[in-house]
């Protein structure tokens, strides 16, 4: 058997100190230095999503396509609602669903991702931010699955985005910062009280009827739009479909800044609740 | 040197909550009431972001209370004590899962800490993957597990299945994976709960080697278990914990000895055990004077001694018999004597007589027992380490002479017998035989 090295010298380099209610001066060093951990639990969660499913990924086609085809119709077809510019009202809905079940995916998998990850916490230590952030990689799975969907009904109804789709990423990364925010919330709640996990299918039932998925937020009256862009999910879905749809799309630079703003809130209120609350995960879970 | 881990006045609290004793019948309006007394303290206490603690009176419960110790860099320490002494706590708050209520703890090296095996394994999940996954969690990095892969593999003794889901895995070839991985570690500080009582005794033997390995290239142990044997032989010092409070510390054989004898002491209040033939009363060591104690020299006579009584006339007398077992749970001897008339009803005492200069330094567990034979055999009573016997060896004033000769170290073996032992000369070099050489 391979002798192993001895350790190095004992170094300060090396020194913790554990007491009551410090705070890690070199939290975020250590988030750094875990990646690997990060990088392992996102393929974990990713090989368990796909494995032994026969229609794993024929799920994830599935499910946005036959929500975009209902509202098309009821939306487009039945209440006749405007679509954006020239734009198909299919794509219109395509382009808006796209961030809004990446939302919804990340949302839901983050709020429980600490309590199925309960034999982890209260076994090992790691900065406990990986688990919810790395559920999320699998909400962006999803994701991209859809968005090559999106690629073939765009060659469907032959429509060219214009260079705004080079934009995309960036909006991508609000609509994960935007999910990130509430979901570190009701995670870090989540392990104290378990109801909460009642609250998020609730949560984005309603929210899908109340942000732009199925019609245009031009629909929305003008003297409105600024308090609908409250909605976080509002400034997303806005810039993915101007992204997407290139200028069949306006941009309300007022209500995008502001849902920009709330995102920001969100996620600043939902990180401190889940440092504040990190250090007695493994007592509670 | 700078002690690699300082832990100074260690606390930690937990609230529990008790349901009050209801009245012996329970009305639907205190039903009511209590439910809408609860939500409302709950309410206010989740508005508060205070903890929830279901029942009607809460507690505080101090798991760890003013834990100090230093460990310097090389030791490996055993943690022992009864259950509930917090010896998982205290495992859990230098791993940083939970932190402590009071105190601080300094830690002086890179920590990696397995309280259980197997942490994260997924049954959907290959064996290969299981081992990166469980290395990431354990604080490998990805080349680390890499290069290790196949001496991992090895260990485990798993190779053929390495592309199989471990849910498909028997248990034994599970926890031989999860400890493969974990036996791999390169912390300087390793900190182990329990891990060994998993696997078969061919396994176990091989982990105790590892860790032992582990122990001898100067990285410091942490190791809680149960088992004596484990703590005894893997160890270099131990300390013992009780209610949460460190009441011994030391060479592990005096704190094993102390952690066994305390607490209920087995020579009183000694419940009753037997069956329609036969039952113990008492049990105890004393010396050739008659006076019980725990801890004689080596060179002193024990005799252990059993008070048991026949309940009925049997028609071959049963035999009483003393089992001796060392610190590592072997059994070193049994010693049985049976006296024919000792068949009728009535109560006995059975005396058994270990000379001096026999039995090595340390504690030993004896087990009381006493079997009938008349059909078949037949056990009336087993009282397993019914006492426990501590031998000190008193050191000689000069330690060059018998029977150390100068050897400082620690004597080998379960016995230490004084034999017989004779050196004569066969041939001793004549003057004549030098001058021929």
């Amino acid at each position: 058997m391979l002798k192993s090295s001895p350790p190095k010298r004992v170094s300060t380099e090396y020194e913790l100190v554990l007491e009551a209610g410090r705070s890690e001066k070199n939290y975020w060093l250590d988030l750094w230095r875990y990646r690997e951990l990060f990088q392992v639990l996102a393929w974990r969660d990713i090989a368990v999503r796909y494995k032994q499913t026969v229609i794993g990924v024929a799920w994830a086609l599935v499910r946005p396509l036959l929500t975009m085809v209902v509202f098309t119709i009821i939306f487009g077809m039945v209440a006749k609602l405007p679509s954006e510019g020239d734009a198909p009202y299919a794509l219109m809905v395509f382009a808006g669903m796209l961030p809004w079940s990446f939302f919804s995916v990340a949302l839901s998998e983050a709020s429980n991702s600490l309590v199925t990850n309960s034999n982890l916490i209260s076994k090992v230590y790691f900065p406990r931010l990986i688990v919810p952030v790395a559920t999320v990689v699998v909400a962006f799975v999803d994701f991209l699955i859809s968005f090559a969907m999106l690629v073939i009904m765009m060659v469907w109804y032959q429509f060219v985005p214009g260079w705004q789709i080079l934009l995309l990423p960036f909006f991508v990364l609000l609509a994960f910062l935007a999910s990130l925010g509430p979901g570190l919330w009701i995670t870090a709640l989540n392990v104290k009280y378990r109801d909460f996990r009642y609250v998020i299918p609730f949560l984005v039932q309603f929210g899908l009827y109340v942000s732009p998925v199925g019609f245009s937020s031009s629909v929305i009256p003008e003297q409105w739009r600024l308090l609908y862009s409250l909605n976080p999910i509002v400034g997303v879905i806005d810039g993915f479909r101007w992204c997407l749809l290139g200028g069949e799309s306006q941009i309300y630079l007022p209500g995008f800044f502001l849902s920009m703003v709330v995102v920001v809130i969100f996620l600043w209120l939902g990180i401190r609740k889940f440092r504040n609350m990190e250090a007695t995960f493994a007592d509670l879970i | 040197m700078k002690p690699i881990l300082t832990v100074d006045s260690v606390s930690k609290r937990f609230l529990v909550g008790h349901q009050t004793q209801r009245e012996s019948y329970t009305a639907l309006r205190d039903v009511l009431g209590q439910h809408v007394k609860n939500f409302v303290r709950k309410s206010a206490d989740m508005i508060a972001g205070r903890q929830i603690v279901q029942g009607d009176e809460i507690e505080e419960f101090w798991a760890l209370k003013d834990v100090s110790f230093e460990v310097h860099p090389g030791e490996v320490v055993g943690i022992i004590g009864r259950n509930g002494a917090g010896k998982s706590t205290l495992l859990r708050v230098l791993s940083r899962i939970t932190e402590p209520s009071q105190g601080r703890a300094v830690l002086r090296g890179r920590v990696a800490s397995l309280l259980e095996v197997g942490t994260g394994f997924h049954p959907e999940l290959t064996g290969r993957e299981n081992v990166f996954l469980n290395g990431a969690i354990l604080g490998m990095a990805r080349a680390e597990i890499k290069r290790k892969f196949d001496e991992i593999v090895q260990f485990a003794e798993v190779e053929r299945f390495l592309d199989t889901p471990v849910k498909r895995y028997s248990s034994g070839m599970y926890v031989r994976l999860a400890f493969a991985v974990a036996a791999h570690l390169e912390p300087e500080i390793l900190i182990v709960d329990e891990v060994l009582a998993v696997g078969d005794a061919d396994f176990q033997k091989k982990c105790i080697a590892k860790m032992k390995d582990v122990g001898d290239s100067g990285r410091t142990v942490l190791l809680v278990s149960h088992n004596m044997g484990s703590i005894a032989s893997l160890c270099t010092r131990a300390i013992l914990l009780q209610g949460g409070q460190v009441v011994g510390d030391g060479d592990p054989s005096s704190v094993i000895l102390e952690h066994l004898t305390s607490g209920t002491n087995k020579t009183q209040n000694r419940k009753l055990v037997g069956d329609e033939n036969g039952e113990l009363l008492d049990v105890w060591a004393e010396d050739p004077h008659g006076v019980r104690s725990n801890s004689f020299s080596l060179e002193s006579k024990i005799n252990v001694v059993m008070e048991y009584r026949v309940l009925r006339d049997l028609p071959v007398a049963p035999f009483p018999n003393f089992h001796f077992h060392d610190q590592q749970g072997q059994c070193v001897f049994v010693v049985a004597n049976r006296l024919d008339q000792a068949n009728k009803r009535g109560t006995y005492k059975a005396i058994c007589e270990i000379p001096g200069n026999l039995l090595n330094d340390g504690a030993y567990f004896i087990t009381a027992a006493l079997t009938c034979s008349h059909n078949g055999i037949e056990v009336c009573f087993v009282e397993r380490d019914a006492v426990t016997i501590n031998l000190v060896e008193r050191l000689a004033d000069d330690i060059h002479g018998p029977p150390r000769f100068g050897y400082a170290g620690p004597y080998p073996g379960a016995l230490r017998p004084k034999f017989e032992f004779t050196i004569e000369p066969i041939e001793l070099p004549t003057k004549s035989g030098i001058a021929a050489c």
